[in-house]
């Protein structure tokens, strides 16, 4: 075990594929000579050589294609979006190609694709620069989306997803990087579609994940030292979702929060909430609510863009309101 | 010009597109014109399949287009890889699919090409090479480009290397996609070839009214992509243009960019009454349908007499009608089997749920 940023274990989960399995290949926009616009790829041309360290040209639809081909003959190429924002412009090849091809084709081919990205806002970098789109993408079947929130899953399920035989969209966030934690020394495979208890409770239960999730811990331990137990259940994985570890959580703690960096309508949270009063609804003793980020292009000012994003204070008051409207005695 | 033949010419005949006929030559020359006439027989039956509801959704059809359908498969190799638009099922059975399981696919059964699940606009077949056909337009050049990629890592460049073929329509020339890809394979040197099959019309609109540079082939310029066009309804010239510009794909990493000149002698799909024609512009279009000029020529220059000919038409009839009766038989697949293939690597969680099921977690709810 060794405590490593979430940064770092990215760039290990790399490496350690490349030196594992020659069919592993990385493209995208400033990967190789510039290191990554986020540094996870530092290095790895250096070692590993232009080949399978490809720097692109800006343009987000030809170089997703391209990896959706090479995927169909037998590569696994690992593709970095700078954000996710810029996914938009290869949507088309995503949704209607990489998620279509293993089903529309009668399973006759598939495509191991990796399409790593960090959403998320925070930054001041205003409302093209700053969104959460990871649902676009959940919707989707075919997809894979995996979202993890600790150095040790990031590690874990990156190396997953590389040796998943279907497109995984892997949303990494702009404010995880720096975050550090334990990440178990060697090789760990994740396993896509499973949530994860990140901290167990009784009184109430939080579902979140990615940046959120970090979150909602802080806020669990904030409370623990006010007697409310609460407990944090880390989505992990967006699409398939692990609704039962969900609906589990919430019929033994029969209240539920969740924290969501995307917007309110249509978002992760709406899903949840469906989830969870078809699966625990008779276990509720008060409607689930959400706290998501305002509907609104982010602005670039910053006490703008705090108002606008979902922060610890908003998770704690809204808590703090479930628990008085069914007589938490705390 | 006959005066003025050599000895050995004039055991020849100059049958079009300059190519002499010799014994051999008279095979192929045979053998081109079996195949546009079971492309023929094939479309023309799929279109009365689609009138009679044997065949839903989109139908795009080949017709008036065989000439050049068949020299382009002429040139690929059995080791190259074909991505194709939705207007494939010629290119699919020059490709060498049978035409029982390609009619099955149009059908929507578990015998089809793609099991069923794909249809028309999505023929399939990993062991031919085929690598799709795409609905979307454009949507098939990145990936193409990027199987192209894929073989650089796989075999060093020479005669016998293999290679890519992608086709597109004139219509997808203005997308994003066509101009990204064009980019990337020049810029990273890759074994591809791309085909513009320009019939005039993007559906009903002329390329004239959608493409500022309307000699499509011009259009690889920006990239440093050598371009030619052919006349789309000489097999022969078709298939040497294409030949030659896969060898420098092999050999030299070049990519590049055919255009092949042809037109669809109906609509855009098999409902599309193509009223945007005029009677004489339809006229005109039936006057070049390649089929009945290369028979002419065939039996001028005696490499088909009618006889022969006629029973070449009478194979692709009986071909057609197997086709559609391989089809018919083929039970239509069962709804159990809906999620198979939903993923490739199988995960805990992932949805089975018809509409209206429960969640799987409703189980656990208090009754």
């Amino acid at each position: 075990m060794t405590v490593t940023s979430y940064r770092q274990a990215l760039h290990d989960a790399l490496r350690a594929e490349l030196l594992r399995d020659e069919s592993v290949l990385l493209l995208g926009e400033e990967i190789g000579v510039f290191e990554g616009s986020y540094k996870i790829t530092a290095g790895l041309l250096t070692e590993f050589g232009p080949n399978r360290v490809r720097d692109t040209p800006i343009c987000e639809e030809g170089f997703v294609g391209a990896a959706i081909g090479a995927a169909m003959l037998g590569m696994r190429p690992v593709v970095e979006i700078m954000t996710i924002n810029f996914s938009l412009l290869a949507i088309d090849q995503i949704v209607n190609h990489a998620a279509k091809m293993h089903a529309m084709f009668g399973g006759q081919v598939s495509v191991p694709l990796v399409i790593r990205t960090p959403g998320g806002g925070g930054q001041q970098l205003a409302a093209t620069h700053s969104q959460n789109l990871e649902v676009w993408y959940a919707h989707v079947p075919g997809m894979k989306v995996v979202a993890p929130a600790t150095p040790s899953d990031a590690k874990a399920l990156l190396t997953a997803a590389i040796r998943d035989d279907d497109p995984v969209l892997f949303l990494e966030n702009l404010a995880l990087y720096n975050t550090k934690g334990d990440v178990p020394d060697g090789e760990q495979v994740g396993q896509i579609g499973t949530a994860a208890i990140v901290k167990a409770g009784s009184d109430l239960t939080v579902i979140s994940y990615s940046r959120c999730t970090v979150i909602a811990m802080e806020v669990a331990n904030q409370l623990q030292h006010d007697g409310v137990s609460v407990e944090v259940v880390d989505l992990r994985s967006l699409r398939p979702l692990d609704r039962e570890t969900i609906c589990a959580s919430v019929r033994k703690t029969s209240r539920a929060v969740v924290l969501e960096d995307d917007w309110l309508t249509y978002g992760v949270g709406a899903e949840i909430a469906a989830t969870i009063q078809e699966g625990a609804f008779d276990y509720l003793d008060a409607p689930v609510r959400r706290v998501a980020a305002a509907e609104i292009p982010l602005p670039y000012a910053k006490p703008l863009e705090l108002a606008a994003l979902p922060a610890a204070a908003d998770l704690s008051k809204v808590i703090g309101e479930i628990l008085d409207a069914t007589r938490f005695n705390r | 010009m006959a005066a003025q033949r050599s000895a050995a010419q004039a055991k020849t005949e100059q049958v079009g597109g300059g190519a002499l006929v010799t014994a051999a030559s008279a095979q192929t020359w045979r053998g081109y014109y079996r195949q546009m006439t079971l492309i023929r027989a094939f479309e023309l039956r799929a279109a009365e399949m689609y009138q009679r509801a044997k065949i839903g959704g989109y139908c795009h059809l080949n017709l008036g287009e065989e000439a050049t359908v068949v020299g382009l498969m002429a040139a690929l190799e059995s080791r190259d890889y074909l991505f194709t638009t939705y207007r494939e099922h010629g290119y699919a059975l020059a490709r060498g699919l049978e035409p029982g399981p390609v009619m099955a696919e149009l059908f929507g059964k578990t015998t089809g090409v793609s099991g069923g699940r794909g249809g028309s606009m999505h023929l399939f077949d990993a062991k031919l090479r085929m690598l799709g056909g795409y609905g979307i337009v454009g949507g098939q050049i990145p990936p193409a480009t990027g199987a192209a990629l894929a073989l650089t890592y796989r075999g060093e460049p020479g005669p016998d290397a293999e290679a890519v073929m992608c086709l597109l329509g004139d219509g997808a020339t203005n997308i994003g996609s066509f101009h990204e890809s064009l980019n990337l394979a020049a810029l990273w040197r890759l074994p591809i070839v791309y085909v513009i099959v320009n019939n005039g019309l993007g559906m009903g609109t002329p390329v004239e009214r959608a493409a500022a540079e309307p000699d499509l082939y011009k259009r690889g310029c920006s990239y440093r992509i050598p371009g030619e066009r052919v006349d789309g309804d000489d097999v022969i010239a078709v298939r040497d243009a294409a030949r030659a510009a896969l060898t420098r794909a092999r050999v030299e990493r070049q990519p590049g960019l055919l255009e092949t000149v042809t037109h669809r002698l109906r609509g855009h799909s098999v409902v599309d009454p193509a009223k945007y024609r005029s009677k004489q512009e339809a006229e005109r279009l039936r006057g070049l349908d390649p089929i009945p000029a290369l028979r002419a020529r065939l039996v001028a220059a005696g490499v088909l007499d009618e006889a022969s000919a006629r029973q070449i038409d009478e194979d692709a009839q009986t071909q057609v009608d197997a086709a559609v009766a391989f089809a018919d038989d083929s039970p239509d697949p069962q709804p159990a089997a809906l999620f198979e293939h939903a993923y490739a690597t199988p995960v805990p969680n992932t949805p089975h749920q018809l509409p209206g099921d429960p969640l799987a977690t409703a189980a656990g709810a208090r009754s």
